[in-house]
């Protein structure tokens, strides 16, 4: 599960430090990595190499992604710049069906010989595995879209600004967490650049060049005296951006209650962690929680992750189905239950729509990575599971003529498949402030920014920290709090909700590293939610003496 | 080509060091053969093989580092690496924490993490080992869920101060989750070996079918604290997150071993005293490349010695900082165990919890180690010496160095497979008293 290696170097010193490299991947020259290398033309050229060569040896659909993925990593702590590192990884997947069975091959040698080779090895796996397939594959019909292309939505492309300004940026951070008082901080900047061709038997020729970013901290505080020390990381969020996500506006600053200030579409670090460094102080000072039934009021940067675990999981139709039952497990949203039309997920006030279209997250692309244009579809409707999320030959399982868009790999050298879409929680109807909610809980928690996370293979029993926890008594906001952690069945949890506030508070934050499969592959996924309230949930203390 | 002899590698980095104008100059040669297959639902899902070697250049100009990395090795390409980390190292701003290459450094003998029979694994292996554990499975009415992975590698260094090192190893890990088709039970069972004729896929297979039977119609039992027997995998799980024993984060005064008002718990009882871990490349369980990236040479050390902190890991430039000798991060780690089965622990047992393993596992707080996670795939209840009946899920709260200062009785150690991380762990399943489970969990 990657996402832990990221969240280990935004928290601790080099020991902990890890790339997110395979053996495919290349470290280059940034001025590599703004030279386009093939045309959409040319591409095509190479692409009909492999689907005609696919055909001529009875594979029955084909398709080919030549694949393009550029990483851009600036690492620093303190005053100090560690590691500025820049890969490429360069090549193409064919996969194919022949026998009604599937065959994936995947070659760095993107050249008319090596497409032949490569489509020749895909339809040879597929013919091998053939012997042991006991269903023919089935695919959902999907229209041929011809020649198509799709961008990320960006005004500053993050790899044609210079390094200089981003190390700058960075030490900037650092300088501003010193100054206020911070024992050490760690700062990152993460830049992602897919360049996805893909070419079907089926007659679609889908050209793609998609954007991430990802800036971090972790800003440390210590307290010799009590030996105690806290991280505060940054309040940013991985979004499907370019550099103008690190624009830090004005109008994309939130105060929230507890004197907070967080972000939404563009991120003021050098603020941030000013910030960070005066959090993290009060953290130390915090009181520590008494145990017991709390009412919670969870704030986007903190309840995305919430969702991610205990709805955008147990939705994949792959783990209900058992095809990860040896690794990340299946789920408790069996079909049985989706069957039912009854099942109460969560409260009224629970709708989750999954969605590979909105901007600015994380998951957003035109098409996925089997040619299917992506759309918007529901999950929880009113509280009552009404679907999952299935790629082109798992929707007939499930009645369903059309897949949902949701199949992605990580890279041109692993095989697609089913992958979470933007999973997000859809803002109340009803005009609601976060301070408003607030002002109606009696005995409460409001918790800021994600932390720790655990959940069982199933997804019922969950339990997750936090950064920021303030005591609501009466209303109001008390004081900050410590050693909160709070658990929860993930059924009781949603129907536990009672209040959402409206879309004026609603905020997209998400992973940029989510572990499946065996052998694992990561894809990054966006949570939208408001601030919500949930009743009656067990918070437990977490202090511990050694 | 992914597998290259010592002579092979070394005349591949003399070439492409030959053409360094830096002051420094690191080249490194990784090569790796895998071959994977993956079953579900009694049924393959996916097979696969990759090879792959690559090249990488470090430069340095003074404190000004650069790294690139190629896979083609004509002398052309060699060429155009060595400079293209030149012009980056050129490009970088200086790191004040770049170290010197190494000059040679003397490796204690050859290593033992190579096997011809792993070597020689084939896709046929990997289907018949598949078919070893989807046949009896379904004969039994359990549906069978795993993942083979074998690998042959090798990794060689040299540098212009002189230093070369070689190594090449071989792996397998297996891993087999069992359920039970009425989706009451779930069984788990793993072997990772560097030879092959070790493991033995139906004898694994059986054991997480017979678990899978085992623990169909769970009970439930009320969360708190309790007596538990931690098979080699759950001990391993959590044990093996106290071993990042970094000497730094300890300084910087941010890490479970710092100390009030400054100061480590080096030479400081931690644990039980019955509790002794080192580390040892050598070892025949879990043998492991007697040098690390860098080219240190790794020892045989203690980690915590009749319970106490020993030593903590030193990288190179905080060991300039403190004065002290560099000490390599551990590639396995050696936990001494007893002589008591896992028959014997429960026999010994009046009122206790079997754990098979552990999930899920996640930091709640880095100050005490504080971690939590769920029991998974085979919890059972034990009461006057007797397995009773299969129990529900728990979730936990707890820290290994509370657990190991709870420490009952020591049992036979093995070679552990943990559910997440990279280090080889040979430990013992152990009886810990006052484990604390927080809370129960329906998924089975």
């Amino acid at each position: 599960m990657k996402r832990r290696d990221f969240i280990q170097l935004a928290g601790m010193g080099a020991g902990a430090m890890m790339l997110p490299m395979d053996g495919f991947t290349q470290i280059v020259d940034p001025s590599r990595m703004l030279d386009p290398l093939l045309d959409a033309s040319q591409k095509k050229v190479l692409a009909d190499v492999a689907l005609n060569t696919t055909k001529s040896l009875g594979a029955t659909y084909t398709d080919v992604r030549i694949g393009r993925y550029l990483n851009q990593f600036v690492i620093t702590r303190e005053k100090k710049v560690q590691n500025i590192v820049n890969t490429e990884s360069y090549g193409v997947g064919i996969r194919v069906i022949a026998n009604g069975t599937w065959g994936f091959a995947a070659s760095n040698n993107v050249t008319t010989e090596g497409m032949k080779k490569t489509a020749e090895r895909a339809v040879a796996i597929a013919k091998a595995n053939s012997k042991f397939q006991k269903e023919p594959v089935k695919l959902a019909a999907t229209p041929s879209y011809g020649e198509v292309s799709w961008k990320t939505p960006q005004t500053k492309n993050g790899f044609e600004v210079p390094v200089k300004e981003k190390v700058d940026l960075l030490l900037a951070a650092n300088a501003k967490a010193l100054e206020k008082g911070a024992n050490f901080v760690n700062s990152q900047m993460f830049l992602v650049n897919e360049q996805k061709y893909f070419a079907s038997s089926e007659g679609s020729y889908i050209d793609q060049d998609i954007y991430r970013i990802f800036p971090n901290f972790a800003v440390t505080m210590i307290d010799r005296a009590s030996g105690q020390f806290k991280n505060r990381p940054a309040f940013a969020a991985p979004m499907g951006m370019g550099y103008e996500y690190m624009d830090g506006k004005a109008e994309d600053k939130i105060l929230l209650p507890g004197g907070v200030t967080t972000y939404n579409k563009s991120y003021d670090m050098i603020e941030d962690a000013g910030f960070a460094a005066e959090q993290a102080k009060q953290m130390i000072a915090a009181k520590s929680v008494e145990p017991g039934k709390y009412d919670l009021v969870l704030e986007p940067s903190h309840l995305w992750l919430t969702i991610h675990e205990s709805v955008g999981h147990p939705t994949e139709l792959d783990r209900v189905l058992g095809y990860e039952a040896n690794y990340a497990g299946t789920s408790f949203l069996t079909l049985d239950k989706w069957q039912t039309k009854k099942f109460n997920f969560g409260s009224k006030q629970v709708n989750f729509v999954a969605d590979k279209t909105q901007v600015g997250s994380l998951g957003a692309v035109g098409y996925d990575d089997e040619g299917v244009k992506c759309k918007s579809w529901d999950l929880i409707k009113d509280g009552i599971l009404v679907n999952y999320q299935a790629i082109r030959d798992q929707v007939g399982i499930i009645g369903q003529s059309e897949s949902h868009g949701c199949c992605y790999s990580q890279s041109w050298a692993d095989v697609q498949f089913q992958r979470m879409a933007n999973v997000s929680l859809q803002p109340g109807k009803e005009q609601l402030t976060p301070a408003q909610m607030i002002a109606g809980v009696e005995k409460g928690v409001y918790i800021v920014k994600d932390s720790s996370f655990s959940i069982d293979q199933q997804r019922y029993n969950f339990q997750f920290g936090g950064v920021l926890f303030f005591e609501i008594k009466n209303g109001k906001i008390e004081g900050m709090l410590k050693d909160v952690a709070y658990q929860a069945n993930s059924q009781e949890f949603w129907n536990s909700c009672a209040q959402v506030c409206d879309a004026r508070d609603y905020r997209v934050p998400g992973a940029f590293n989510d572990g499946k499969g065996q052998p694992g592959q990561i894809n990054a996924v966006s949570h939208g939610s408001a601030t919500a309230r949930f009743n009656g949930v067990n918070v437990i203390n977490t202090a511990r003496t050694i | 080509m992914a597998i290259l002899s010592k002579e092979e590698a070394r005349k591949i980095l003399e070439k492409a060091l030959s053409y360094s104008k830096a002051d420094g100059c690191s080249v490194s040669l990784n090569g790796t053969d895998r071959g994977n297959i993956r079953y579900a639902r009694n049924s393959v899902s996916t097979a696969g093989e990759n090879t792959n070697v690559v090249l990488g250049v470090s430069s340095n100009f003074g404190k000004k580092l650069g790294t690139a990395t190629i896979n083609e090795f004509d002398d052309a390409s060699l060429e155009k690496v060595v400079r293209r980390s030149e012009e980056l190292a050129q490009l970088a701003p200086e790191n004040p924490e770049f170290m010197d290459a190494l000059p040679q450094q003397t490796y204690g003998g050859e290593s033992k993490t190579w096997s011809e029979a792993t070597a020689k694994i084939t896709p046929e292996y990997r289907a018949q080992a598949a078919a070893d554990s989807i046949g009896p499975a379904a004969a039994k009415d359990v549906t069978s869920a795993g993942y083979l992975e074998d690998s042959r590698s090798f990794s060689a260094i040299l540098n212009n101060k002189g230093l070369f090192a070689y190594n090449k190893e071989t792996g397998v890990d297996f891993t087999v989750t069992m359920r039970t088709n009425d989706g009451t039970g779930s069984g788990w069972a793993a072997r990772s070996v560097n030879d092959v004729s070790k493991l033995n896929a139906a004898t694994t297979s059986k054991i997480a079918i017979d678990k899978a039977l085992q623990s169909r119609n769970a009970k439930a039992l009320e969360p708190g604290k309790y007596t538990v027997i931690l098979e080699a995998s759950a001990a391993a799980d959590l044990v093996r997150l106290m071993l990042n024993m970094n000497a730094r984060q300890a300084d910087e005064g941010r890490s479970f071993l710092s100390k009030k008002g400054g100061g480590t718990k080096v030479g400081e009882k931690l644990v039980d005293e019955r509790v002794n871990i080192y580390t040892d490349p050598w070892s025949d369980e879990v043998p492991s490349s007697p040098w690390q990236n860098d080219g240190q040479a790794r020892k045989k050390m203690d980690i915590i010695k009749n319970g106490v902190v020993s030593g903590l890991f030193y990288d190179r430039y905080w060991a300039t900082q403190k004065n002290v000798a560099p000490v390599p991060f551990p590639s396995n780690a050696i936990m001494e165990g007893g002589t008591a089965s896992l028959e014997d622990m429960i026999k010994d047992t009046a009122k206790g919890v079997l754990v098979t393993r552990f999930w899920y596992i996640r930091p709640v707080d880095p100050q005490t180690l504080l971690f939590t996670g769920l029991t998974r795939d085979g919890t059972f209840y034990i009461e006057n010496g007797k397995i009773k009946y299969p129990i529900k899920n728990f979730r936990f709260n707890e820290s290994p160095i509370i657990m190991l200062n709870n420490l009952e009785t020591l049992g036979k150690a093995e070679r552990a497979v943990t559910s997440e991380g990279q280090l080889s762990l040979f430990i013992p399943n152990m009886k810990i008293r006052d484990f604390t489970f927080s809370s129960l969990s329906d998924a089975v």
